[in-house]
């Protein structure tokens, strides 16, 4: 209760701590909106714009998002949707439909969805009533009614806009883009999506609707940017609660970002892609080894987490393997390059191994054939070893040919950190032909 | 041991007794537990856990989660053969059977958000609410849209959850062709030989001393560790085998630390554990009931594999033997191998074969029906009419399995078959009719 009472009393570190992670797990997995869109001011400026004409002069519009994954295509129209509706007209005037093409498998779906977000009349609490074709139908009057003056403007945003392209027909983008184009009710369609290709996958008769109207997201950002964009997530507001614990957290965030390995490591997460996606599941794996015992993020943090994001997941499984596992894959790494990448089957990998066992006088690995066939069929669990063919059924299991998925390099690396792995098997493995 | 398990939001006792069940995994856990962070604050939208066979996935999530009381829902991917029942299952943890009977009778995604979202905007989560599904790979034969929807739920139902994958295929084979929304890697590593051993000598039997049954898991471990390292496995092999290894002892012979001579009695038996048992050619009941009667030797109880042989009518023998010949010699050789009368044909061109084209190595060929017809006239001896009984009975050995139809273009005119049986299994058939069949086999000339 004291604490209360006495609001800038410094926190004990804990709480500072709790809060801390609070607030930056909001930013880092929610992806919370930012005050003001950065590096995509024209493309906000545009779509504010455009979205504005629809909800206000009563135009119909259509706009394509497209950008890569984790480019901040849904925070563009999320911050657009923000500063529009600030407008008190545009607040009480304007109804939004969300789509998203993961849920809305097919138009059946997609149109009780609309339904029910419009609050139509044939919608009892939410159970939405009619056949497809009804809902067709009525939504489409209801539509048609409108007018330019008097109706309210619809704002229809399709996720996963690709995906929709997909249903049968595209019956629901078809009458959708219609709608927007002769006058009617006003309608502004938004579809968001990451392909690149995307007009590409409408029909003609759609295509012709849609406006053309794209608005691309292709980051042109600079690492100097990307640092600081590390910097300014990791960074604590000003609104927090301890400014004492605030300002000390952000200077260590500056000296951190600062580091020069700090510098090396941002450097290679950027060369391997630019979004901030991958940034904040860095971030993250770094926020989460803060503790009261370690109150600071330190330079090995980023190190460790850079490492845990980069893995090899293949060579890491390999780790894993039995001897005897690890002694059949080197057997097909061998028949791969004695028959360049020719398919093998279990009988020829059996006999490469027992060529090794011969030329070696301890027979320890001696093992029968089937404790070879279920340690082969382990590998086939784990995806290491691919089927070359479908038709599986009708072969023998020791006959079936497989392709091995995995390439020299990573089979070598893994060799270097099995875990006493033998000598002879060890330079069997180096030794070219078999 | 438990400073690794430290963490602010959750009480000491519950994480003292997780660690306690936790054994040789408090790392993971640890990093798991931190991740998680602590009950109210967010986590990520999906976390996707690999690792071997059983290395502890499972059980790490099952016991953090149930220790911590944090809400959750176990799903296992074999179970839930559609997504409604996935559906079903986790609106049932999360909300209670009330929810579930929101759900219409065909649900698709669309309504389990839609009522997900209802059931928690009244209840918004205080705690983050865990999704783990069990055997993930298999979400990638279902519907193509649950895996992408799954691992953007959080940013669909705007509710603090978290989906965790659990499986034993990397996370790239898993990746869909458009992208999406790429969860948080977290690998469990193998357990090492060590931890291997400290686990196994958990579950010791109290009448013996620990010292004696470590003693016999690092035995169990030399004879096994280089074929499997799956720790259910090794403990179900562990516990067949014990009694075996205690035997000298009770009968008075050996001491509890004449670790030799219970080595030397244990590790035959072992090995021959490893031809039967760990085949699942004999069923843990008969290996059991055979170590109880000592007198008759282990093994001597026919397996599984054993039980192949089948019996045949005449005739159906000589064809099965015809059609190995068929599929495992090459047909330019049959002249040499079946005509009496073959005239000349040079050695050195018939003999010159390389190891690779060795078809016990590719496998069988296909043949077509007049030369499996030809070959059998040329092995049996006696007049045999081509019959329809001769006829049906090459299609019952199809039925069988023993022979396969390759093309199914044509049921009657110029059919092609394949002969699926082993070397041994034919060397059987073939002793029984005195027919020598090595001899006329290409490969072992």
């Amino acid at each position: 209760m004291s604490k209360r009472k006495v609001k800038d009393a410094p926190l004990p570190l804990g709480d500072c701590l709790t809060e801390a992670q609070q607030v930056l797990r909001e930013r880092f997995c929610r992806q919370q909106l930012p005050d003001r869109p950065e590096g995509v001011e024209a493309q906000h400026k545009h779509l504010l714009e455009l979205l504005k004409r629809t909800a206000v002069h009563g135009e119909s519009n259509s706009v394509l998002i497209v950008g890569p994954r984790g480019a901040g295509k849904t925070m563009l129209l999320q911050c657009v949707l923000r500063d529009l509706l600030e407008e008190t007209e545009v607040q009480k005037n304007l109804l939004q439909v969300h789509l998203n093409g993961l849920l809305q498998t097919d138009d059946r779906v997609a149109l009780k969805e609309i339904t029910r977000q419009l609050h139509l009349e044939n919608v009892v609490g939410d159970k939405v009533f009619g056949s497809f074709a009804e809902n067709l139908a009525f939504l489409l009057e209801a539509l048609k009614k409108g007018d330019r003056s008097s109706s309210r403007p619809v704002l229809f945003i399709l996720e996963e806009f690709d995906l929709f392209a997909h249903h049968k027909n595209q019956t629901l983008l078809y009458n959708l883009f219609d709608v927007s184009q002769s006058a009617q009710a006003p309608i502004a369609v938004v579809g968001i999506t990451c392909r690149l290709d995307v007009l590409e996958l409408l029909e003609k008769r759609v295509k012709s609707r849609f406006s053309h109207r794209q608005i691309h997201l292709l980051s042109s950002l600079t690492f100097t940017q990307y640092l600081q964009r590390a910097r300014t997530q990791l960074s604590l507001p000003d609104n927090f609660p301890d400014s004492k614990f605030a300002q000390e957290w952000n200077e260590d965030v500056t000296t951190l970002c600062e580091d020069k390995s700090v510098e090396e490591v941002l450097q290679r997460h950027f060369h391997s892609s630019k979004d901030f996606r991958s940034l904040h599941m860095l971030l993250m794996l770094c926020l989460s080894r803060v503790s009261v015992a370690k109150p600071t993020i330190k330079p090995a943090d980023l190190l460790d987490a850079s490492r845990l994001c980069l893995a090899d997941a293949k060579a890491n499984m390999l780790h894993g393997l039995s001897i005897l596992e690890l002694c059949l894959i080197i057997a097909m790494k061998h028949l791969n390059d004695v028959y360049e990448g020719e398919p093998f089957n279990l009988q020829m990998v059996h006999n490469e191994f027992k060529k090794f066992l011969q030329r070696k006088s301890n027979s320890m690995y001696n093992f029968d054939q089937p404790v070879i066939m279920k340690a082969f069929e382990h590998l086939q669990q784990l995806e290491l070893i691919r089927p070359a063919d479908s038709s599986a059924a009708k072969t023998q299991r020791e006959y079936q040919l497989m392709r091995l998925m995995l390439d020299h390099s990573q089979i070598m690396e893994a060799l270097q950190k099995y875990p006493q792995c033998p000598t002879d098997v060890k330079q069997w493995a180096m030794s070219a032909f078999g | 041991m438990t400073t690794l398990l430290q963490h602010p939001g959750y009480e000491e006792e519950k994480l003292q007794r997780v660690a306690e069940l936790l054994l040789c995994r408090e790392v993971q856990a640890g990093t798991l537990l931190s991740l998680m962070g602590q009950p109210q604050q967010r986590c990520y939208p999906s976390i996707f856990i690999y690792g071997h066979r059983a290395s502890g996935k499972s059980h790490v999530m099952n016991v953090l989660l149930k220790e911590l009381e944090l809400p959750h829902a176990v799903v296992s991917c074999v179970e839930c053969v559609s997504a409604v029942l996935l559906f079903e299952q986790v609106l049932l943890s999360f909300f209670g059977c009330d929810a579930v009977s929101l759900l219409p009778r065909s649900p698709s995604l669309s309504d389990f958000v839609r009522i997900y979202r209802q059931q928690c905007s009244p209840s918004p989560a205080k705690q983050t609410r865990y999704i783990v599904m069990e055997k993930a790979e298999l979400l990638r034969d279902t519907d193509a849209n649950l895996l992408p929807a799954l691992l953007r739920l959080q940013e669909l139902v705007e509710d603090n959850v978290t989906v965790i994958l659990l499986s034993e295929i990397v996370w790239d084979k898993f990746r869909p062709n458009t992208g999406c929304f790429e969860p948080l890697l977290l690998h469990f590593p193998d357990y090492s030989k060590g931890e291997l051993q400290q686990i196994l000598s958990q579950d010791r039997n109290p009448s013996y001393s620990a010292e004696f049954y470590s003693a016999y898991i690092n035995i169990l471990l030399g004879v096994f560790y280089s074929v499997c390292r799956d720790l259910r496995e090794l403990r179900h092999l562990a516990a067949l085998n014990f009694s075996k290894f205690c035997e000298p002892l009770s009968e008075g012979k050996v001491k509890e630390t004449d670790t030799h001579k219970l080595w030397r009695n244990i590790e035959p038996h072992l090995k021959k554990a490893m031809q039967t048992v760990y085949l699942r050619e004999v069923s843990s009941l008969q290996w059991e009931q055979i170590q109880q009667m000592d007198e008759k030797e282990t093994g001597a109880l026919r397996g599984l594999s054993a039980h192949t042989h089948v019996e045949l009518p005449y005739y159906s023998k000589f064809l099965l033997i015809a059609a190995y010949l068929a599929s495992y010699n090459p047909a330019r050789t049959d002249k040499r191998f079946f005509l009496k009368h073959h005239g000349k044909i040079r050695k050195t061109n018939f003999m010159k074969k390389n190891e690779k084209t060795s078809n016990h190595l590719l496998g069988p060929k296909p043949f077509p029906l007049d030369r499996l017809l030809a070959i059998f006239y040329s092995v049996v001896d006696s007049r045999v009419a081509p019959t329809a009984s001769i006829f049906s009975q090459i299609s019952s050995l199809v039925t069988l399995q023993l022979l396969a139809q390759v093309s199914h273009d044509d049921q009657l005119d110029a059919p092609k078959y394949k002969c699926a049986v082993s070397l041994d299994f034919i060397c059987a058939i073939s002793r029984t009719v005195n027919f020598d069949i090595v001899k006329y086999l290409y490969d072992f000339l």
